[in-house]
């Protein structure tokens, strides 16, 4: 019986760090963009939901293969973030708070139709990068693109971190982010850096549309959900923070799974699978309350 | 205009307005007044809104779960305690919930206020966007009460005013029934209750924003630490505005509910949310007048872009015959906005391009042509 009940937690834990990788490489985007720009943006979703129909439309309207399909998606997707930061976010960034935020949600009602508009709005399959293995580790199942998942989250962390520190574009990129008229001073092209967000964003983005959409399937809601959880996994590791976001991501996937768990054995069994979504929003609140920076954000600080 | 002849100047366009709301029906299709009596519903939402957005700065993503609590009290409410536990056992006339479902979500409203106070700008949008978001399954969750995905039907029962309608001789005519001597059609009975409480609401906000209250909102809006040294508090003015706003969307929600006879957590989706911010913004953030074209604007819109060709938007070069091609696109079929997905794009980029050309929205574009005409006085009498 305990034998059972720990077999069925670790079950828990490892699935719930699986889907806690998807809100982590999503949480990723949102914090670049929350990181090079300020903005958040709640189209986020909807452009990583495109990105995987591209890759999609690619493999099975254009028999391309995956990874071609795969690194043109990204191309497509960096080129496509740069656009709309052009095209539509940079006429009103200097506006106020209330212009921008309409304009990403006209971005995300755009998108979601043309997504369903040119693609219909019947599910699809795409497959995984990672192959369908599953391993069985003492009764505990898993999936090969469980790991995958987690470990391109862990890696993207890591790239961006030594981005942002050790080169000149990630100097340049929190320049213009912290302080754009000094860094104009001392001739950083602030527009095009928070041009390079928005495409390293779309990105990212586009990396866990493609990632998302072999475990809950491609549809044009697919991110729907996913955004809340990723909203609340890059507040929960402090929005300016990429690994925050990584871990805010992990931690949210494992507490959600761990009270459908302790549900089961009689604990917490008000809890319900319907009630996933509100427990984002109260851990949103949660953490905007007591700890307004995250687990592992910086404070900020305001000049009064 | 000296702000004494603006005051009369406002008061005549107020009249005539609702005059022409009271005799509109009389040149409208009957099935026209029910869209109409939408108008009027969103109407009273936006205004709720705009007293916290417009007029407090206080970004609200989720006022459609105020809607919902509103719809839902109401629907609770009129279904009696047979199936959802409503606290009267034979249900409520349809109209009388709507105090209750006012409150009920200005309770929520307060509530939420609190937490909201440690919240500005982007964050608070992002919560409120988590609360509409979390609606619907939270009102699954809530199935007893509820009824779940099934939602309540409240079509035929007695308490929907209108239900016992008499069908008349002539079989194309509208049913029609009596209330206070007076012989309505359901959809004329929905618009003239939407729009007398839209009227009301109306000047009910314009009372409210006029005086002291309404100065302190403004304050905390353009600058919270200004507001606090000139004594203004923010807590209390902040939840208060929050309170107010979600009455006035209770109440919306309410009408909604009866309106449709029907709520599930379908009639109120995150789009009502973004729909009655996008209400606002065209209405114009910290006015009132504007805010009617806003409410058409809203109920009319999605009408509207269903009925779009986006062949008509897209240069001919793209498309040709019945494909479009977009080189990295390829050859996918053009499909027309009758397809599903169109109306949604032609409505996410209204709504980009109206930031771009309208930021105030048409109540700035009034403000601006009334400035202009009192410029004008001005340099006269120089």
């Amino acid at each position: 019986m305990l034998a059972a009940a720990f077999t069925d937690f670790m079950q828990q834990v490892v699935s719930g760090l699986a889907s806690g990788g998807i809100y982590a490489l999503l949480a990723l985007a949102l914090v670049i963009i929350h990181r090079s720009t300020g903005v958040i943006n709640f189209a986020q979703g909807e452009m990583a939901t495109l990105s995987a129909y591209i890759a999609w439309a690619l493999i099975a309207h254009h028999s391309w293969g995956y990874w071609p399909a795969f690194a043109a998606t990204l191309v497509i997707s960096f080129v496509g973030g740069i656009g709309i930061h052009t095209a539509v976010i940079r006429p009103v960034e200097r506006g106020s708070v209330l212009r921008i935020v309409i304009v990403t949600i006209g971005l995300l009602v755009a998108i979601n139709g043309f997504v369903v508009w040119q693609w219909s709005g019947e599910p699809q399959q795409l497959q995984s990068p990672f192959g369908t293995d599953v391993y069985d580790v003492g009764g505990v199942v898993v999936a090969a693109h469980d790991i995958g998942t987690i470990t391109v989250a862990l890696g993207i962390v890591l790239l961006l971190g030594a981005l942002f520190r050790f080169t000149k574009v990630g100097l340049a990129l929190r320049a213009a982010a912290v302080n754009p008229e000094e860094a104009r001073l001392v001739g950083v092209r602030v527009s095009w850096m928070l041009g390079l967000g928005w495409g390293l964003a779309a990105l990212l983005g586009a990396v866990a549309g493609m990632l998302t959409a072999p475990t809950v399937g491609l549809d044009p809601n697919m991110m729907a959900a996913v955004l809340i959880y990723a909203f609340a996994a890059a507040i929960l590791g402090g929005i300016d923070s990429p690994i925050g976001a990584v871990v805010g991501g992990l931690l949210i996937g494992v507490l959600l799974n761990m009270l459908s768990f302790l549900s089961q054995y009689g604990m917490f069994d008000w809890f319900t699978e319907e009630l996933r979504l509100p427990m984002a929003l109260l851990i949103i609140l949660a953490v905007l309350l007591v700890r307004p920076h995250g687990i592992l954000g910086r404070p900020e600080v305001k000049r009064v | 205009m000296t702000p004494r002849e603006q005051r009369i100047f406002g008061f005549a366009v107020f009249a005539a307005f609702a005059v022409i709301v009271l005799v509109l029906p009389q040149f409208i299709s009957d099935f026209r007044a029910r869209d109409y009596a939408y108008v009027g519903i969103y109407l009273i939402a936006l205004l709720g809104l705009n007293i916290l957005t417009g007029y407090t700065g206080q970004i609200s993503l989720g006022h459609g779960a105020f809607m919902a609590i509103g719809g839902y009290t109401t629907a609770i409410l009129m279904a009696g305690n047979e199936q959802f536990g409503g606290p009267i056992p034979s249900g409520m006339q349809d109209i009388w919930t709507l105090p209750i479902a006012g409150l009920v979500a200005g309770l929520f409203g307060l509530a939420f206020g609190l937490p909201a106070l440690r919240l500005s700008g982007l964050y608070l949008a992002l919560a409120t966007f988590a609360i509409a978001v979390a609606m619907p399954s939270t009102v699954k969750r809530f199935e007893e009460h509820t009824g779940g995905g099934q939602g309540i039907q409240l079509f035929g029962l007695p308490e929907l005013t209108g239900s016992n309608a008499v069908a008349p001789a002539d079989p194309n005519a509208p049913a029609t029934f009596e209330v206070l001597g007076l012989t309505f059609t359901q959809n004329d009975w929905m618009y003239y209750l939407a729009w007398s409480i839209a009227l009301a609401a109306f000047a009910g906000a314009w009372l409210i924003l006029r005086g002291r209250t309404g100065r302190a909102f403004r304050a905390v809006r353009d600058s919270e630490t200004a507001a606090v040294s000139s004594g203004v508090s923010l807590a209390r003015y902040k939840t208060l505005a929050f309170g107010i706003s979600a009455a006035y969307a209770g109440v919306a929600g309410g009408l909604f509910a009866i309106a449709s006879a029907f709520v599930n957590p379908d009639t109120f989706p995150i789009a009502l949310s973004i729909f009655l911010l996008v209400g606002i913004v065209v209405g114009g953030l910290g006015g009132l007048s504007g805010l009617v074209v806003g409410a058409i604007f809203v109920a009319f819109l999605p009408l509207w872009a269903q009925g779009q060709d986006l062949g008509s938007v897209l240069p001919d070069s793209v498309i040709q015959g019945d494909t479009v091609s977009i080189p990295i696109l390829g050859d996918f079929l053009f499909k027309g906005t009758s397809a599903p997905g169109g109306p949604a794009i032609v409505y996410g980029i209204v709504l980009i391009l109206l930031m771009f050309v309208l930021p105030n929205g048409v109540g700035g574009l009034f403000r601006r042509v009334g400035q202009a005409i009192t410029n004008r006085r001005y340099s006269r009498s120089k």
